[in-house]
């Protein structure tokens, strides 16, 4: 036997065998008690809402979902909630991205400062930072001020698509940069170094082999803040403008003032299908990547 | 700007013929290097010449500089004193892209995301080589590496010794004149690194390229160098072929990290040109050979290889040999040899001490058992008397 045969043979997979399959009953057993938790605070809601979605006066109707299909306003609603959600995205990434990279290859305690930094609005309740921005961004507020006074004009930063789009890359930022900052802690430095010994600058190290790596991070740090973002409330309610109304403050009110249940469910089923198709897309052409790069 | 962009390289010249790869290894010449963390010393004023077609290896335990060193001529790590020289030119200020050196890495350092053929081909196409010649390019290198058929594998697809493979045809694919490895094959298994060490030295040969390699496995540096540099905080102890390093150690460590040695401590009571005789506080007078000039009176310690002893039962008469009387307390059965410990000087417990004998095994081995009072006894020629200050591990 040669040398790269005996290296070849060694790879062959080893059969899962039946002292595995008795480790993995065992730790569905220790899942259990985790899943039942989820089954009574996660799945049951959503089903009751799934089937208050077709609930009528005369019993199942889909009337519902007629009423949301054949009214301009809600399509608009639902198109207007996307591209929202793709903005947020886009700007959380050409922001967070840079950051992230920074933070992955500082200094331990650069890093840690960083983190810090990153970690501490989460202390702070949401709507408290909501209210802070809309002093900051008010027509009276610092900011427009100081921007008066270079003579720049007089922006409108509140409650108009500018406003909403400050308040939410804010709020979504975190979630961006500690996703991708997860996965680019993952690459091996070594690689940019072995790189640089094979003739790359820093730009072709950089595109050739650490954005491919950090592509997973690129992905799930999108998906993250796009479904964040897609069913936001606060924001959208607080800073922006009449025209700027998601979905998920339309159904607030259908819940709140018109006490429509069945239709509120009917918005919120077509949020979560779309979201989840949206999700079974990134399963799909990302996900056989991220597996990938997990190996190392 | 031409020079800014192009990494250095040999691909693009007009090569005569690429079949018979006949270029010269790079001339190395390290000079005065030094390496200071914040208050840390790594690397103290490190001189070195290398040959080109060398394969020298730097030796030392871990923490002694040597991967240090290696990166400072790689380029990843910018010295704080001294200078770099590849063919006479400095190179100690050029980023590492554009010392078109080869470096292997011991976690081999692939790229996780891409096929073997685009692992070999990357430093072409960061030289901007036209794709025609890429192919041909890589398909000899990994003809080479023997891993045609492989191209399309991904990197976690592949044993570590096909991943070594790997990472060695990607630093050599550009006819680097020197490669640079750091412990290249510390992640192997026994078996397999002793094979590696083979054909490793024979691609060297072939493509006669300067190696720097660095290790830790003083059995690996002495099959594989033409040079060896033993390091100890961050200094060098001793260089020299492998055979000048076993059989003529110029310090105790050196004695002591490659191969086994025995050691006896003492003071020089006499002294001529080539030889000179200690005295152990125990009693113990060796005579041996003077790996430099000792001075009546200077702490020195003689130091012997194990097979270099063998045990008789009675003192020798001639003055040719050393022996020193004690006391068998442990025999192993190695095969081809068999291992004694013998206790010396048992009557001062505090300075008494235990050689180990490697005789080879005969047919009479069995003549000594645990207990037995014996003399061991060695030639004064194979006595390297060094220098005392030196800590003996």
């Amino acid at each position: 036997m040669t040398l790269a045969e005996a290296q070849s043979s060694a790879l062959a997979m080893v059969p899962a065998d039946a002292a595995e399959k008795r480790a993995t009953r065992r730790s569905l057993l220790l899942l259990a008690p985790a899943l039942i938790f989820l089954a009574v605070f996660f799945a049951y809601p959503l089903f009751d809402m799934f089937g208050r979605s077709f609930e009528g006066p005369e019993g199942l109707t889909i009337a519902h979902y007629e009423a949301f299909a054949t009214r301009t306003i809600y399509i608009r609603v639902l198109v207007i909630t996307f591209q929202i959600a793709l903005s947020v995205t886009l700007l959380c990434l050409a922001i967070g991205y840079p950051i992230a990279f920074v933070m992955a290859n500082a200094s331990p305690m650069v890093m840690r400062v960083m983190l810090v930094f990153i970690l501490l609005p989460f202390f702070t309740s949401m709507l408290v930072r909501t209210y802070a921005w809309m002093v900051i961004l008010s027509p009276k507020g610092v900011l427009v001020a100081s921007i008066e006074a270079v003579g720049l004009g007089t922006p409108k930063l509140i409650y108009n698509r500018t406003g909403l789009l400050i308040g939410m890359v804010y709020t979504m930022l975190p979630y961006m940069v500690l996703t991708l900052f997860s996965i680019m802690k993952t690459i091996d430095q070594s690689l940019t170094a072995v790189a640089h010994s094979l003739g790359a600058t820093a730009w072709q190290s950089f595109r050739r082999v650490y954005f491919p790596l950090s592509l997973p991070g690129v992905a799930g740090g999108s998906l993250l803040v796009f479904i964040l973002s897609a069913g936001f409330y606060i924001v959208p309610r607080l800073m922006g403008g009449d025209r700027d109304q998601m979905l998920a403050t339309i159904i607030a009110y259908q819940v709140d003032i018109l006490l429509n249940w069945g239709f509120a469910s009917a918005m919120a089923v077509i949020l979560l299908a779309i979201t989840l198709v949206l999700f079974g897309l990134y399963a799909r052409f990302v996900g056989l990547r991220q597996l990938l790069a997990s190996k190392f | 700007m031409l020079t800014a962009e192009a990494p250095a390289t040999n691909v693009s010249l007009p090569a005569t013929d690429r079949n018979e790869p006949a270029r010269g290894g790079a001339v190395i010449a390290l000079e005065s290097l030094s390496k200071t963390y914040s208050e840390v010393v790594a690397v103290r004023d490190f001189n070195l010449p290398v040959e080109g077609g060398e394969f020298c290896t730097l030796l030392g335990p871990s923490g002694s500089g040597k991967t240090t060193t290696l990166m400072m001529i790689a380029g990843f790590v910018q010295p704080t004193r001294g200078r770099i020289l590849i063919n006479g030119s400095d190179v100690t200020r050029l980023p590492p892209q554009r010392r078109g050196l080869g470096v292997v890495f011991q976690n081999y350092a692939l790229f996780p995301h891409m096929s073997v053929f685009d692992n070999v081909a990357f430093p072409l196409a960061m030289r901007h080589v036209p794709g025609a010649e890429v192919r041909e390019l890589v398909a000899r290198m990994l003809k080479i590496v023997e891993l045609t058929g492989f191209e399309k594998r991904l990197p976690y697809q592949l044993s570590g010794g096909q991943q070594q493979r790997v990472a060695l045809a990607r630093a050599l694919v550009f006819e680097p004149t020197v490669l640079l490895m750091d412990e290249p094959l510390g992640a192997l298994d026994k078996k397999l690194r002793a094979s590696l060490q083979l054909e490793l030295k024979h691609l060297q040969r072939r493509l006669n390229v300067t190696v720097i390699y660095v290790t830790h496995d003083q059995e690996e540096a002495l099959t594989m160098s033409d040079k060896i540099v033993v390091m100890r905080d961050g200094m060098i102890d001793q260089v020299g072929t492998p055979e000048d390093l076993y059989e003529r150690p110029e310090t105790a460590f050196v004695a002591d990290f490659i191969g086994e040695a025995n050691f006896v401590t003492g003071v020089v009571t006499a002294t001529t040109a080539e030889f000179a005789t200690i005295e152990h506080p125990a009693g113990r007078t060796i005579r041996g050979v003077c790996a430099h000039r000792f001075e009546v009176g200077a702490a020195a310690v003689a130091s012997m290889r194990p097979e270099q002893l063998w045990l008789a039962t009675g003192r020798p008469t001639g003055d040719d040999e050393n022996a020193l009387p004690g006391r068998v307390t442990e025999i192993t059965y190695l095969g081809e040899a068999i291992k004694y410990h013998v206790i010396v000087g048992e009557a001062r417990p505090r300075l008494a001490q235990t050689l180990v004998v490697r005789e080879r095994a005969r047919s009479d081995s069995a003549r000594f058992a645990e207990g037995d009072a014996v003399h061991v006894v060695w030639p004064v020629t194979e006595t390297r008397l060094l220098d005392g200050r030196d800590d003996v591990g």
